[in-house]
């Protein structure tokens, strides 16, 4: 589930408040937002292909939180996953990339 | 009855076509009817574009090239396994309109993979690339969408005829209504917040809506579909585990444990103690491909440092219910009207044993069905709409946790518990019997008949309370037509009754919310090469 929001990353463009499907974050006045129902949250990793930033880390347990404090415990740089469909610039390459053909052909 | 307990302030919408559901048939069905000059709105429960099963998801899609011995083929692979229920006709409706609809999706931009001659391949959709594309083919259209808007009830007119819904803005903490000519259902299957990928607000708020207003069911029975995933993860795909070897705590091998044709083994072994997978089974090349079909897959374990091509790890099965399953709103003509006038049904929220009988995979023939059946609900809505009279007078028809019915409300989350604990467990759903469904069927009848003399839900209680109320419903469709059809058939597997009975080769509906009936209609007449397939192969079961 979702664990972390960057404060040195966010810009608090909000656009997660909006893009997550389950409603789990909450805008804040004076910075990024927060992580207000993280119960919600249905690990989809959509917010992080979402955020602009790469700002955001979900953590790969879907059940509970695994207690991650800070960008230093995820261990993956973050936004590997908006880098591998190809969004960000540098991958847009990456968007039409599917072997999925190549797996439902495999006998 | 006393009065709703939301008061629908905050924002008040007129239009031809309400749509409710932002997945692949909503935006579909939006897009489509908004074409038609329609004026349209589009309430999602969460953020269309993200919102559901597809979104998160990498998908197969059920795409054939219009050559009649390829579609033939594709069409008749199918039918042993859905236990010769679907209904050729419409499965060559869905081909020609996915078809179709691939193509202008490739028009409109998006970037299918080419193969060595430069030519576009059309057999997969990759979710949030699809779905942001949806999002903006609806907007470019015209469509008015409405996020964080899940709807609570259906308006009906004084004919009975639906026209329009409301619900409530969860980031705006008011309300909405929308007064519409048409309703379009696309509100997803429903899959008892089981952890199954992007499933956590599919809980059936559309059946619910739907029947309250007094649409019925087909294929109920059909709604143990049950997904691989590892077991701490959401991702669930099914498809890349056939290239796994099953094992359990000691390491040995799971004898007759597979992907297909196998997963009651696996389910019958976790209901004794853990299993473990390993892809072991994939070379270099094909974990190569699985990489570049699905990067979702991988997170989890890239995350947890797991590699699941060389290490071990634990497996569960996760609850899809009816989005994988086959039962869902019953259509009644070609335009996927159902029984109520000025309601239509798509995507996972209607049935979907037109194409599939009573079993599906994952994606193919449900994708498709998504994208066909939306397209043609949108359609009729629209020339529906725009013909409805105006200065019709509304009220809302919905029900549990909505109406003044007794002293204090029900506790949403308590009730939730409940219907999972009936519908989770594999010994009531999976593997049925008439004990155990009676059984649960018991509590879940008494369950609806508490939540219905309960007052209504407060304001921030109301969509939990709906949830709680919508999935007690739908299990109880589901229990109820899985009781009544005494054989196995498709995925309905039934411990006493391990066979498929040939007599039993009929439709059920499922109709009512006091009281649940379920009666039987005709399947569609078996083709003669499907009669010799089944005496050939024995039925599916």
């Amino acid at each position: 589930m979702i664990e972390l929001i960057s404060a040195a990353r966010c810009t608090g463009c909000n656009i997660c408040v909006a893009a997550c499907p389950t409603n789990v974050f909450a805008s804040s006045l004076s910075g990024p937002p927060v992580i207000a129902r993280q119960a919600d949250c249905q690990t989809c990793f959509m917010c992080e292909l979402y955020c602009p930033e790469d700002a955001l880390y979900v953590a790969p347990a879907a059940g509970a939180p695994l207690g991650l404090a800070s960008e230093a415990d995820a261990p993956l740089p973050l936004g590997t996953y908006r880098a591998a469909i190809g969004w960000t610039p540098a991958t847009a390459a990456n968007r039409s990339v599917d072997a999925m053909h190549a797996v439902l052909s495999a006998k | 009855m006393g009065f709703s307990s939301f008061a629908p302030s905050g924002l008040h919408l007129t239009c031809d076509v309400l749509v409710l559901g932002g997945g692949p048939a909503g935006t579909w069905a939006a897009f489509e009817a908004a074409r038609t000059g329609a004026r349209v709105v589009l309430a999602d429960k969460g953020f269309c574009g993200t919102s559901g099963a597809t979104a998160p998801s990498g998908t197969s899609i059920w795409y054939v090239e219009p050559d009649p011995k390829l579609r033939a083929a594709a069409i008749v692979s199918r039918e042993a396994l859905g236990g010769f229920l679907a209904d050729r006709a419409w499965s060559a409706r869905v081909l020609e309109t996915t078809h179709a609809a691939l193509h202008e999706l490739g028009a409109r931009g998006y970037p299918f993979p080419v193969d060595g001659a430069g030519n576009p391949i059309r057999v997969s959709l990759q979710g949030p690339e699809y779905m942001r594309l949806m999002r903006k083919l609806a907007k470019g259209a015209g469509v008015r969408i409405l996020d964080h808007s899940p709807a609570l009830e259906l308006l009906v007119d004084e004919a009975g005829a639906v026209a329009g819904a409301r619900g409530i803005r969860r980031q705006q903490g008011d309300g909405w209504q929308v007064d519409a000519g048409a309703v379009v259902i696309a509100t997803g299957g429903c899959a008892f917040l089981s952890r199954a990928l992007g499933c956590t607000a599919l809980t059936g708020d559309g059946h619910l809506m739907a029947a309250e207003a007094g649409a019925d069911f087909s294929g109920m029975e059909f709604s143990n579909a049950y997904a691989i995933a590892a077991d701490f993860a959401s991702v669930t795909k099914t498809l890349f585990f056939k290239w796994a070897t099953f094992t359990d705590e000691a390491g040995e091998v799971i004898p007759g444990a597979a992907s297909n044709g196998g997963r009651s083994v696996i389910a019958r072994h976790l209901q004794k103690g853990r299993v473990f997978a390993r892809l072991d089974r994939a070379d270099a090349a094909m974990q190569a491909n699985m990489r570049a079909a699905q990067p979702n897959f991988f997170l989890p374990f890239d995350r947890m440092g797991i590699d699941p091509f060389t290490d071990r790890f634990p497996i569960t099965l996760h609850l899809e219910g009816t989005v994988r399953g086959t039962g869902g709103l019953r259509i009644v003509d070609e335009t996927c009207a159902t029984r109520v006038p000025g309601l239509y049904a798509a995507g996972d929220a209607a049935t979907r044993e037109l194409i599939c009988g009573g079993f599906t995979g994952g994606g193919s023939h449900n994708a498709a069905w998504a994208v066909s059946s939306g397209r043609w609900a949108g359609r009729a809505a629209a020339e529906f709409g725009r013909r409805a009279p105006n200065g019709r007078v509304r009220r809302g028809a919905g029900t549990a946790g909505l109406r003044d019915a007794g002293a204090r409300p029900f506790d949403p989350a308590e009730a939730a518990r409940t219907v999972v604990g009936e519908v989770h467990p594999f010994d009531r759903n999976y593997f049925r019997t008439e004990e155990g469904l009676t059984r649960s069927l018991d509590r879940l009848d008494s369950q609806w008949a508490r939540l219905t003399a309960s007052a209504p839900a407060d304001g921030t209680n109301v969509l939990r309370a709906r949830e709680a109320a919508a999935m007690t419903a739908v299990a109880r469709w589901m229990y109820r037509s899985g009781l009544a059809r005494t054989e196995s058939r498709g995925m309905h597997r039934r411990i006493d009754h391990a066979a498929a009975d040939p007599a039993q080769r009929h439709l059920l509906t499922a109709a009512g919310l006091t009281e649940v009936s379920v009666s039987h209609r005709p399947a569609p007449p078996l083709a003669a090469d499907a009669a010799e397939q089944r005496s050939s192969e024995g039925i599916a079961a």
